[in-house]
C-alpha cells in the first residue's frame, strides 16, 4: 500500500491577465481540443488495426461500395455522350469532388451522427465528466479510419477528371481545385455538426441529417443543369451543397452559369462554409445548454 | 468552507403530457426542491432514497452535467455549472449501470488515454496504477477489452478510471447494483481504504443499504426532491423508531410474554418475537425474560435499514 498522496495546491486556472486573457483562453482550448481529438482519434485507429483482416476488408468494402457509384455514371455514358450539356470528364470531376468532400467530412466527423444514441443510452453524460471539449469528443468517437475507402476513391476519380478535362490550366484554375476540396469539406463538417446538434432536439435526427450530408453529395455528384431550377435555388440558399462543387466547377471547367445565375456565386463558396459553421456551431451550443437544462 | 456546499438548490423539469390528440399540458416536476447541505473534507456520505426522489439529478448537478434551475452550488470552491471542464480534474465519477471506459478497448489502454487527457504526471500515474491494480485486483484484466469484462471486474475497472487523477472527491452512483455478494466486500473495503489512506471524500448513491451500514458516517436521505434526513446512522435509527427484536425460544408454549421495556410483536408456538427500542441494553430484557421462563434459545436481530427508512419516507 503506497503513502497517502499528498496533493498539491489546486490551481485557480492561468493567472488574470487584461485585455487578451478570454482570447487566449479560446485558443488554448481549441488547441487543446485538437490534440484531444488527436489522441482519441489515434487510439481508435489502434483498435481498428488490432483486427487488421477486418480493418482491410471494411476498407476494400467501402472502397468498392462507392467506386460502383462511379461505374454506374460511365455506364450511363456508354449510351449517352452529355448528360446536363457534361461530358464524363466533367461529370467526373464533378463527382470526384463532392464525393472527396464528403468522405473527409465523414472520416474527420461522421459519428457525430451517433450523439442521438449516446444520449439515449446516457453515455453521453460520460463524456461530460471529462476534461475534454464535447465536441472534440463526440466527433473522435469511434473514429473510422475504414472511411479512406471512400476518398480513395473519389481522389482517384478527381485526379483523372482533372487529368483528362478539356481545361486551361491556368494557375488561379488550378489553385481553384483544391480549394473547391477544402471549402466542399468545411460545408460538409458543418451540415454533419447541425445534423448532430438537431439531435439534442430529437434524438432520432441522424435520418434528417443523413438526407442533407449523403443525399446532398448525391445530388450534387451529377451537374445541377438536370434539376429544375427552383431545386438549384433551394440547393444554392437553403441547403448550400451547391457551393460544395457546383459553383467552384464552373469556374474550373470555364463554363457560363447555365441558369444565368450571378458569376459571383462561383467564388462564393468560402462564405456559404463560414455562414453554415456559424450556425452548426451556435445550434451545438444551444442544444449543449438545452441539454444541461432538460438532462434529456 | 466545506468541500461542497449545497444551498437552496433546486431543479424543475418541464414535462408534456398529451391531453388529447392535440393539446399537451406542459407542467413542471421538481425533482430536487430546496436543498441544502455542506460535505467536509474526507466524509463518507451515503445518499439514499426512493428511485425517482432525486438523487441522480442531485449528482448531475454536483459533477457539472446539470445546470441548477435555482439556488448556488460550490465544488471544491468551483461551480459546476459554470466551470464544469475545471471541476472534471478534481473529481471522478462512476456510474454503476454504465461505462465510463470505451467498449472495445483493453483496460490498459483505456487508463493509457485517460492518462492522456487528464494530463497526468508519468510517475504519479504509473504508481496509482500500480496501487489500484493491485487493491482491485486488475492484474490479469489489464489486457482484455471492457465489453469482455463481467460486471464486477468492470466496476472495479471503472473505479480505477476514475481515481487515476487523484481527485479529491468520488461521486458513485449505485457502485453495487448488480454484484455479487464477495464482490460487494471487496469493494466496500477498497472503499474504506481509500478514504483512509487518500482523504477521498465519497458520496455514493445506493439502494443495497449495506452499503451504508459498512461505508458511511453520514447518511442523507432524499424523497420526492427534499432532504428528510441529514446525520449519522444511529441518529437515523432513532428518528426512524427502530426496534431490536428478541427472539426467544421457549420449552413450552406460553401466553405473550410479560416483562417491563419489550413488548411481544408475533407468537407462533413456543417461539416469540419481542420489540425494544434499539438504543436500551438488551442485557435487562434478557434477564427479565430468563429469570421468568424456562428459555431454550436466544437471539437478537438488529434494526433493519430499510425498516427505519421507510419510517422516515412515510412520515
Amino acid at each position: 500500500m503506497a503513502s497517502p498522496t499528498t496533493r498539491t495546491a489546486p490551481s485557480t486556472g492561468p493567472a488574470p491577465t487584461p485585455a487578451p486573457a478570454p482570447l487566449r483562453r479560446l485558443g488554448g482550448n481549441l488547441r487543446w481540443g485538437f490534440r484531444a481529438y488527436g489522441l482519441l482519434a489515434l487510439m481508435w485507429i489502434r483498435v481498428s488495426f488490432t483486427y487488421r483482416t477486418s480493418f482491410v476488408l471494411l476498407t476494400l468494402g467501402q472502397l468498392f461500395i462507392t467506386a460502383l457509384d462511379f461505374v454506374a455514371i460511365v455506364i450511363m455514358f456508354a449510351n449517352v455522350d452529355v448528360l446536363g450539356g457534361f461530358g464524363l470528364a466533367e461529370i467526373a470531376f464533378l463527382y470526384g469532388g463532392s464525393s472527396l468532400c464528403l468522405g473527409l467530412a465523414d472520416l474527420a466527423l461522421g459519428n457525430i451522427e451517433r450523439l442521438g444514441n449516446r444520449i439515449r443510452m446516457g453515455t453521453f453524460d460520460a463524456m461530460m465528466v471529462r476534461p475534454v471539449p464535447l465536441f472534440a469528443q463526440v466527433c473522435a468517437d469511434e473514429f473510422a479510419l475504414r472511411r479512406l475507402g471512400r476518398i480513395a476513391q473519389a481522389a482517384a476519380v478527381l485526379t483523372w477528371a482533372t487529368a483528362s478535362v478539356d481545361v486551361d490550366w491556368t494557375v488561379g484554375r488550378a489553385l481553384m481545385v483544391p480549394y473547391l476540396v477544402a471549402c466542399g469539406t468545411v460545408i460538409f463538417l458543418a451540415i454533419f455538426t447541425l445534423g448532430a446538434a438537431l439531435q439534442f432536439w430529437t434524438t432520432d435526427g441522424s435520418e434528417a441529417a443523413n438526407a442533407f450530408t449523403y443525399g446532398g453529395s448525391t445530388l450534387t455528384q451529377y451537374p445541377l443543369t438536370i434539376y429544375p431550377v427552383e431545386a438549384v435555388k433551394a440547393l444554392t440558399f437553403i441547403v448550400p451543397v451547391a457551393f460544395v462543387n457546383w459553383y467552384p466547377a464552373l469556374y474550373i471547367l470555364d463554363r457560363p452559369d447555365p441558369f444565368g445565375l450571378p458569376a459571383a456565386l462561383q467564388f462564393s463558396s468560402p462564405v456559404a462554409g463560414l455562414a453554415l459553421c456559424l450556425l452548426a456551431g451556435l445550434a451545438w451550443r444551444t442544444g449543449v445548454r438545452r441539454y444541461r437544462s432538460t438532462g434529456s | 468552507m466545506s468541500l461542497i456546499e449545497v444551498t437552496d438548490l433546486s431543479r424543475t423539469f418541464e414535462v408534456r403530457r398529451k391531453v388529447s390528440r392535440f393539446r399537451r399540458e406542459v407542467h413542471e416536476v421538481r425533482a430536487v426542491d430546496h436543498l441544502s447541505f455542506a460535505v467536509g473534507a474526507g466524509e463518507m456520505v451515503g445518499y439514499i432514497g426512493p428511485n425517482g426522489a432525486g438523487k441522480s439529478t442531485t449528482i448531475k448537478m454536483l459533477t457539472g452535467i446539470l445546470v441548477p434551475s435555482s439556488g448556488s452550488l460550490s465544488v471544491a470552491g468551483i461551480d459546476p455549472s459554470r466551470n464544469r471542464v475545471e471541476l472534471t480534474r478534481r473529481i471522478g465519477v462512476v456510474f454503476g449501470q454504465r461505462t465510463t471506459l470505451w467498449w472495445d478497448l483493453p483496460l490498459r489502454d483505456s487508463f493509457e488515454l485517460l492518462r492522456r487527457i487528464y494530463r497526468i504526471d508519468r510517475d504519479r500515474y504509473r504508481r496509482n496504477l500500480a496501487e489500484f491494480t493491485e487493491l482491485l485486483e486488475l492484474g490479469d484484466l489489464l489486457d482484455t477489452p471492457v465489453r469482455q469484462l463481467s460486471l464486477g471486474q468492470r466496476m472495479r475497472g471503472d473505479i480505477a478510471a476514475a481515481l487515476l487523477h487523484d481527485p479529491e472527491i468520488l461521486y458513485l452512483d449505485e457502485p453495487t447494483i448488480g454484484l455479487d455478494v464477495v464482490s460487494k466486500g471487496r469493494l466496500r473495503e477498497f472503499l474504506r481504504t481509500l478514504n483512509a489512506e487518500r482523504g477521498v471524500t465519497l458520496l455514493l448513491t445506493t439502494h443495497d443499504l449495506q452499503d451504508i451500514e459498512q461505508l458511511c458516517s453520514r447518511v442523507m436521505v432524499i424523497d420526492h426532491g427534499f432532504l428528510v434526513f441529514d446525520g449519522s446512522l444511529e441518529l437515523l435509527h432513532e428518528r426512524g423508531g427502530s426496534t431490536r427484536t428478541l427472539v426467544v425460544d421457549l420449552v413450552d408454549e406460553a401466553p405473550p410474554i410479560d416483562v417491563p421495556g419489550a413488548e411481544v410483536r408475533k407468537v407462533e408456538g413456543p417461539r416469540q418475537w419481542l420489540s425494544f427500542p434499539a438504543k436500551a441494553s438488551a442485557a435487562p430484557v434478557v434477564a427479565a425474560v430468563a429469570a421468568s421462563y424456562d428459555v431454550a434459545d436466544l437471539s437478537i436481530t438488529e434494526p433493519a435499514i430499510e425498516d427505519v427508512i421507510r419510517a422516515i419516507y412515510t412520515r
